[in-house]
């Protein structure tokens, strides 16, 4: 059976890990290849590495680490952060990202999702969405959330998913760094009515958590941050809870 | 030893090569056929579209190339299917050393099943010196939406809805559906273990 995956996230800053804190047994907890290395041990099944300061003159930069993270970890991981163009994209999949996601200027420019499944296949493109709820229903949010548009989630997702994104990340801002667990509604609706696999971000706070978001929204995956960087959470400890509740889960 | 990669139109050669690294074996990345028939291990990667990798494959008549070669080959995702016979992906056909079908996945039931199947699935009924290393129901990681039937050269099963070729060995030609170069310590056994034929 196909597993549910757990997905440690790396914020990335001009090469180095952002929230990084003390990790034993590895010499430097803010470079992304040790951290990245250390999750693929520990039982990660994918990593996504997002580059929040993507900008052209540190494009190069990021390439460059990318390269470096695929040389060392055995593992398959997303590369994202800023990536607006077909170029974009063949650079860090050429320098070993397994997949690129895209998020504000897949929205501003939509082709765009038609042409990177055209050059590259649906698999390797991850649209990622930034949602929250207000007046009744979940609402599209750009740059990082700063910015609010009119359109609703689930419309976006399944706009996106006919011009060819082959996974969905989406990010529930309401939950995000609540710790109180994911948004399942829009998780269960995402799931339920798009024929790609759904990554749920934003909320993870305990292991009960992850086994909700799976048995009751039907995610494909989770994706956590903090509480793998702070080390509230072993990844083994939570793959075997979950084994142990009955969900798949690979070991 | 030499370990060549065929150079084409594929997507994840990069990778393969990464993970051969991570073993310590240097290997070349080449379309020259003199290279390739002189190699003593041939590995054939890919992600991308069956119409379009064979169609480039036999405009620099690597088809035939391919399907003379003599040494342990290993065909890895995509590889795999263009060694089968026909594939539903744009109705290619395909090299043929393996006489089965690739076909396309289909959800019983509307978005039950997610297409491409993306992640790690297990496999089970291993007989082949490939897996010497790898234990009954290990985890691989799968990226693909098109599978190849079983049938007697399966040397190992994974299930998604059905029953289908994970991997397959035919004389000297080996191949695996997933990918071994991503999948964390018992991908690289494998890899291992290839190169040790």
């Amino acid at each position: 059976m196909l597993t549910k995956r757990i997905i440690p996230c790396l914020d990335i800053k001009d090469g180095r890990t952002v929230k990084g804190v003390n990790f034993e047994n590895i010499r430097d907890a803010g470079d992304p290849i040790e951290l990245g290395a250390l999750y693929a041990q520990q039982g990660a099944d994918e990593l996504v590495f997002l580059d929040i300061t993507a900008t052209n003159e540190k494009r190069k930069t990021l390439s460059e680490l990318v390269t470096r993270i695929a040389r060392h970890v055995n593992i398959p991981f997303t590369v994202g952060g800023g990536i607006s163009s077909i170029e974009d994209v063949n650079v860090l999949l050429n320098a070993g990202a397994d997949k690129v996601s895209v998020n504000t200027a897949a929205f501003r420019n939509p082709e765009l999702l038609n042409g990177l499944s055209r050059e590259f296949g649906s698999q390797c493109i991850v649209l990622a969405i930034d949602t929250r709820f207000e007046e009744g229903d979940w609402y599209v949010y750009l740059n990082g959330g700063r910015v609010k548009t009119d359109i609703k989630t689930t419309d976006w997702a399944k706009e996106a998913v006919e011009r060819g994104a082959g996974e969905i990340l989406l990010t529930s801002m309401n939950n995000d760094g609540t710790k109180q667990g994911f948004a399942l509604d829009i998780t269960a609706r995402l799931s339920q009515n798009l024929h790609v696999p759904v990554i749920a971000s934003g909320g993870a706070g305990t292991m009960e958590h992850f086994a909700e978001v799976f048995e009751k929204a039907q995610a494909d995956a989770a994706l956590a941050a903090s509480i793998f960087h702070y080390k509230e959470m072993e990844i083994q400890d939570l793959k075997t809870y979950l084994y142990k509740r009955g969900v798949q889960i690979r070991f | 030893m030499k370990t060549a990669i065929i150079k084409y139109n594929a997507g994840n050669i990069r990778s393969v090569l990464f993970a051969l690294e991570r073993l310590g074996v240097e290997a070349t990345v080449t379309d020259d056929p003199e290279e390739l028939r002189a190699a003593d291990k041939v590995i054939f990667p890919g992600v991308g579209e069956a119409s379009t990798a064979m169609n480039y494959l036999k405009e620099r008549k690597l088809d035939l190339l391919i399907k003379d070669l003599k040494q342990p080959v290993l065909g890895i995702c995509l590889g795999m299917q263009l060694l089968c016979k026909h594939s539903e992906e744009n109705d290619t056909e395909c090299l043929g050393i393996f006489d089965l079908p690739v076909k396309k996945f289909e959800s019983p039931v509307e978005n039950l099943l997610k297409i491409p199947q993306i992640g790690w699935n297990n496999i089970a009924g291993l007989h082949s010196v490939i897996f010497e290393h790898v234990p009954e129901n290990s985890y691989m990681y799968f990226v693909h939406s098109y599978f190849v039937a079983l049938g007697p050269e399966t040397t190992a099963i994974a299930n998604y809805v059905i029953n289908y070729s994970a991997a397959l060995q035919k004389d000297n030609f080996y191949a695996v559906q997933f990918h071994p170069e991503k999948s964390a310590d018992l991908g690289q056994n494998i890899l291992e273990s290839f190169l040790k034929l």
